[in-house]
């Protein structure tokens, strides 16, 4: 069934977009999505890939078609990043606020700076999307199939986002097992449209609601969110049946007994896993905690794998400046909150802009927090590796 | 939507709020907010039909008798008022 080949990530995704048969995209290159939609298009007009490929002028366009064509019912994928994500903002809640099952790659990288973190997802965490962060090729390949059957389950109907790190994932050949079109095709049949754009039956879709009906509306788009939870293991569960390879919404490495945890997203969280392997060898009780679902927030799992630490140190790759804490931070405490026994939360922002991040940043973390809670913490959050 | 939208619940709401029937534009009266509304004195009146011909909103109706009246689509502008060829229609306040 499988077969496991060395290829650049970019292009292990567009070929799980293709193997996913997707019918329509609408992109605009960006660094650093460019390989995935360069290598889309080369597959539409090689005819490897029996798809509409929409050349539009802006992200803001891209956004806007895809929600046009998948309004017709057509199974709809698009990619971005950073100012590309950025100049789609508005048109993002109109997709999911008409649940219409797009499938979006985000190439996480800065604002205003062409390198990796998380900075461009982190200012669009409350557009009512599905999103899921990968950790490196592979999960980039089963998740890019994944989101397709967990946007279009008639129980969903969510827009989803799969976050990959710019360049130290879409610009890395990795090994990877690819799954035959066979296999994916009886996983992820033809898309059935719940509501379509057709003229044999006309029907209103993206009208505006009065303040009487808004709150009912949003509710109701809340509530798919967490109900959405329950499809999305579903799938990922089928999927680990199919292929071996197991998901989480919150996954943990080295857990069990460790008094101090840190928590990452995204492809950093390798790393973090070797300084914690070189810390459990020097005696030290640390564990890693890698949230996979960001959104619907994964409350029950993450404060399962936190339960019986003392110190978890939250590892962001973005801030929120002038704000409460980092991003994720903020989250992570905020649900950790109600907890009767939850652990004390310090929070590092790392590898902001694409800085290098090494095991040892991991290892002088974990010194740093073991000395600022001996007195209190001296800051509400630091950042990693500031001069001055 | 057969209920008054003050009465629907997030359940009852159709996925994307998409609505299935035609007719919805018809069924909200968007006159309900104005604050002001025209009158005619149809002893004035000709019935020339240039305030049904500048209304921006089609919120005046012809009547069988050749007068015109505002509908419930009227937002009380006043361009009909302004326009009157002999100033028969007055803009009025609305009570309550």
């Amino acid at each position: 069934m499988a077969h496991r080949v060395g290829m650049e990530v970019s292009i292990a995704v567009s070929h799980a977009v293709q193997l996913a048969r997707a019918e329509a995209i609408a992109a605009y290159p960006i660094t650093p999505q460019t390989h995935i939609v360069e290598h889309l298009s080369s597959l539409v007009a090689n005819g490897e890939l029996e798809a509409e490929f929409v050349t539009v002028e802006s992200e803001h366009s891209a956004m806007s078609a895809s929600i046009g064509s998948a309004a017709t019912g057509v199974r709809t994928y698009t990619a971005t990043s950073s100012q590309g994500l950025a100049l789609m903002h508005e048109i993002l809640f109109i997709a999911s606020g008409m649940r219409l099952p797009i499938v979006m790659t985000v190439a996480n990288r800065a604002l205003s700076a062409p390198w990796n973190d998380h900075g461009d997802i982190m200012a669009e965490k409350d557009i009512g999307w599905i999103q899921i962060f990968v950790e490196n090729g592979q999960e980039s390949f089963d998740h890019s199939v994944m989101a397709f059957k967990i946007a279009e389950h008639h129980k969903v109907l969510l827009p989803t986002i799969i976050n990959l790190d710019g360049f130290i994932l879409t610009h890395v050949v990795e090994p990877l097992e690819m799954v035959d079109q066979e296999t994916i095709d009886r996983f992820l049949p033809s898309i059935v449209p719940y509501h379509q754009l057709n003229p044999q039956k006309p029907v209103t879709m993206g009208a505006f609601a009065m303040p009487e009906l808004f709150t009912e509306f949003k509710m109701a788009h809340q509530m798919a969110l967490a109900n959405s939870y329950d499809h999305i293991l579903e799938v990922w569960r089928e999927w680990g049946e199919l292929t071996g390879r197991h998901y989480q919404p919150v996954e943990r490495y080295r857990t069990e007994g460790a008094k101090i945890r840190l928590l990452i997203m995204g492809s950093l969280g390798e790393v973090a896993g070797v300084a914690v392997d070189e810390m459990r060898d020097e005696g030290l009780s640390v564990g890693l905690i890698k949230p996979r679902l960001w959104r619907p927030f994964p409350f029950k799992d993450l404060r399962e794998a936190v339960a019986g630490a003392d110190l978890l140190i939250v590892c962001d790759r973005a801030q929120s400046l002038g704000g409460a804490a980092h991003p994720v931070m903020a989250e992570v405490r905020s649900a950790l909150y109600p907890l009767a026994n939850r652990p004390q939360v310090l929070g590092y922002a790392v590898g902001l802009g694409g800085r290098d991040v090494q095991p040892q940043a991991f290892k002088d973390m974990v010194a740093h927090a073991l000395n600022e809670i001996k007195q209190g913490p001296t800051e509400e959050f630091y950042l990693v590796g500031v001069r001055g | 939507m057969s209920k008054a939208w003050d009465q629907v619940t997030w359940q009852e709401l159709e996925i994307g709020g998409v609505l299935t029937e035609p007719g919805s534009a018809r069924a909200y009266r968007t006159g309900d907010w104005r604050s002001m509304h025209p009158v005619w004195d149809q002893q004035r009146c000709i019935k020339c039909g240039v305030c049904w011909t500048v209304c921006p909103e089609a919120g005046i109706s012809e009547e069988a008798d050749g007068y015109f009246e505002m509908n419930d689509y009227c937002k009380g502008c006043g361009i009909c008022a302004k326009e009157c060829v002999t100033g028969c229609i007055k803009m009025v306040a609305e009570e309550g």
